[in-house]
């Protein structure tokens, strides 16, 4: 076996020209594999993590009748918050949120928005909820650079908030926006408004109530409280997960396109030798070689593309990457809408897992490829091989 | 030493399914050729003389009869034995030199003891041994594209002699050679033939080589038509 890789490699550096056209295919393979999976893994990532700060904690209680995806839930969505957790939620480790519809009329324009109530001394989500604590204003509120910049809200801006007490009752109040945030979570911005939490318990007739807890990531869900459901990261990520599953499918596309690509190349490649070379596999049989290991000489001479094309990515991709993975990669601020959160940078993550499992898939793929048209040598009549007749 | 029997041929048949039906290339040879003998099988083109070359060689098979060589019946050898007959008791040298184009003179001739797994300092030791006595030692490090034809067809028998085999098996090794060239190279062979008793056994129907031949096997139309020993 390593007279034959001895043998193949001498052979394919010697090929010249023809190997560097394959390894060169090869290695933007192995590249454009390798950032594009990074790019997504560093997207999950980066998306896991930001929504983790700013909105699921170490994962949320929400109480029994809340359901994020229907608004109507909202009206009984509240209970008082357990008293498992007052300690918790005293020294800001756990964050209660009260969630309500309401109505804003930003420039005279009616639009509808989430009311969200945050305790001023919560330390476990980014939202700059410690701002409530300077503001003597009657109902100071925070509101994301989105929806700011959507309804053309500034810092200082009065607004009119209409919302629907506990018993039905329509009520009004100004608000003062006394802060805007930037977040690139957007279910913490796009269309919503942050309140103090006792300020809007006092407006909906809800004291000491809540419609979700964040849990930090040591209690973790570990108190069982009557009326309200633990809801792990598990189950809080899944859209970010699944979005980045629907992703990797479509890139495996490009994956296979861009291997087929290399594939072809080699693939020709090695029918192209075997026709070319016939003469010279005689050769090797009058010298002494088993057919065996004329196929063996002439599929690894294939498969070789894959080690130096491996090597040559990393010669010019490893700067490249690392440049990016250090830089990051701007995102088009349309990218937004995407409703999962996107950074203005992504950073890729490469993980020594992924350059492994992108190196033996290619290998492995180059080999059987390799392997395909040397089967032909097998059945070559050598004396015919030596004549260098086309069989 | 040349009555030691190295090759035995009993009435030997090779047909071969062609276009137009069954073609007969060879039809009832019986041969011996023994230890050391410089034998040629001459004879017009389509006499057989490259087929009865390739079984002696353990590249084809016979249809009918049997070739023993070097103690094996070569209808009995699978592929595998027939390619360790080959890989290291049997030495080749062709027309068309078949070198290796991307490898130096030196790893021509190193190949052979490659795949017989000898160690560096032998194989380096014998490859210069052989280059040396075809004196191809300043041209070590060239490929054959550099080399001219005496040169190449120099280091093939460079490379058949190498691992010193008891049969080599020579197929109109002249045929791409000028006249001085082509005497240079059986001169060379004849010497060897006589320094190391390796059987050399030729196809041709070039009178230069059939002018160093010490047996002359004539076939015409797959049969022996004269076998006789010269003075040579």
């Amino acid at each position: 076996m390593k007279l034959l890789f001895k043998l193949a490699a001498k052979n394919l550096i010697g090929a010249g020209m023809r190997t560097w056209l394959n390894v060169i295919v090869l290695s933007f393979s192995f590249l454009i594999i390798i950032w594009h999976k990074g790019l997504l893994d560093g997207w999950d990532r980066q998306a896991k993590n930001e929504t983790i700060s700013w909105e699921t904690g170490g994962g949320q209680y929400w109480q029994a009748s809340y359901d994020p995806y229907d608004p109507f839930s909202l009206t009984e969505a509240h209970a008082k918050i357990p008293s498992a957790l007052d300690s918790l939620v005293s020294t800001g480790n756990i964050a209660p949120i009260l969630i309500t519809q309401g109505t804003i009329y930003p420039r005279g324009r009616i639009q509808s928005i989430l009311i969200k109530g945050i305790s001023s001394n919560q330390k476990l989500l980014k939202i700059p909820s410690s701002l409530f604590i300077k503001n003597s204003d009657e109902i100071p509120a925070l509101i994301g650079r989105n929806t700011a910049t959507d309804n053309e809200i500034k810092e200082g801006d009065l607004i009119t908030l209409r919302w629907r007490d506990v018993h039905g009752t329509f009520d009004a109040n100004n608000i003062k926006i006394i802060g805007i945030f930037d977040s690139d979570v957007p279910t913490v911005d796009m269309g919503q408004i942050w309140v103090p939490l006792d300020h809007l318990q006092k407006m909906m007739g809800m004291p000491g109530e809540a419609t979700i807890i964040v849990s930090n990531k040591e209690e973790q869900g570990s108190i069982l409280a009557e009326g309200w459901k633990f809801r792990n990261n598990e189950v809080l990520l899944k859209s970010i997960t699944d979005m980045i599953k629907m992703k990797s499918a479509g890139g495996l596309v490009m994956y296979i396109i861009l291997l087929s690509l290399a594939m072809l190349a080699i693939f020709d490649t090695q029918v192209l030798s075997i026709f070319r070379r016939q003469k010279e596999i005689g050769t090797y049989i009058a010298l002494g070689m088993t057919r065996t290991e004329v196929v063996g000489l002439f599929t690894i001479e294939g498969s070789l593309n894959s080690i130096l094309a491996g090597l040559l990515a990393a010669v010019y991709g490893i700067p490249l990457l690392a440049l990016q993975a250090s830089r990051g990669l701007s995102i088009p601020g349309g990218s937004k809408g995407f409703g999962l959160a996107v950074a203005d940078k992504i950073y890729p993550a490469y993980s020594l897992g992924l350059v492994v499992t992108t190196i033996i898939l290619i290998m492995l793929t180059t080999t059987i490829v390799s392997y395909l048209p040397s089967r032909k040598i097998a059945k070559m009549k050598p004396t015919e091989a030596l004549r260098g007749k086309i069989q | 030493m040349e009555n030691s029997t190295l090759i035995t041929i009993e009435a030997l048949k090779k047909h071969f399914l062609t276009m137009s039906g069954r073609f007969t290339a060879l039809n009832g040879i019986d041969l011996t050729i023994g230890k050391a003998e410089f034998t040629g099988v001459v004879g017009p083109s389509g006499s057989g003389k490259t087929t009865l070359l390739n079984i002696i060689g353990s590249l084809d098979s016979p249809s009918e009869g049997r070739a023993v060589v070097l103690g094996q019946s070569i209808s009995d050898l699978n592929v595998k034995q027939a390619a360790l007959l080959r890989r290291s008791r049997l030495g080749f040298i062709f027309q068309s030199y078949n070198l290796l184009p991307v490898y130096t003179v030196f790893e021509n001739v190193e190949f052979p003891l490659l795949l017989l797994r000898f160690d560096d300092s032998q194989r380096r030791r014998m490859v210069m041994d052989s280059l040396e006595w075809l004196g191809l030692t300043d041209k070590a490090k060239s490929k054959p594209a550099q080399l001219s034809g005496g040169e190449c067809q120099r280091v093939a028998i460079a490379r058949a002699m190498v691992k010193k085999p008891e049969i080599v098996l020579a197929d109109e090794p002249t045929a791409n050679l000028d006249a001085a060239n082509s005497h240079h190279i059986l001169k060379t062979m004849v010497q060897l033939n006589k320094e190391f008793n390796t059987t050399f056994i030729f196809a041709t129907h070039d009178d230069k080589v059939i002018g160093y031949l010490r047996r002359k096997i004539s076939l015409i139309d797959g049969k022996v038509a004269k076998d006789e020993f010269t003075n040579n």
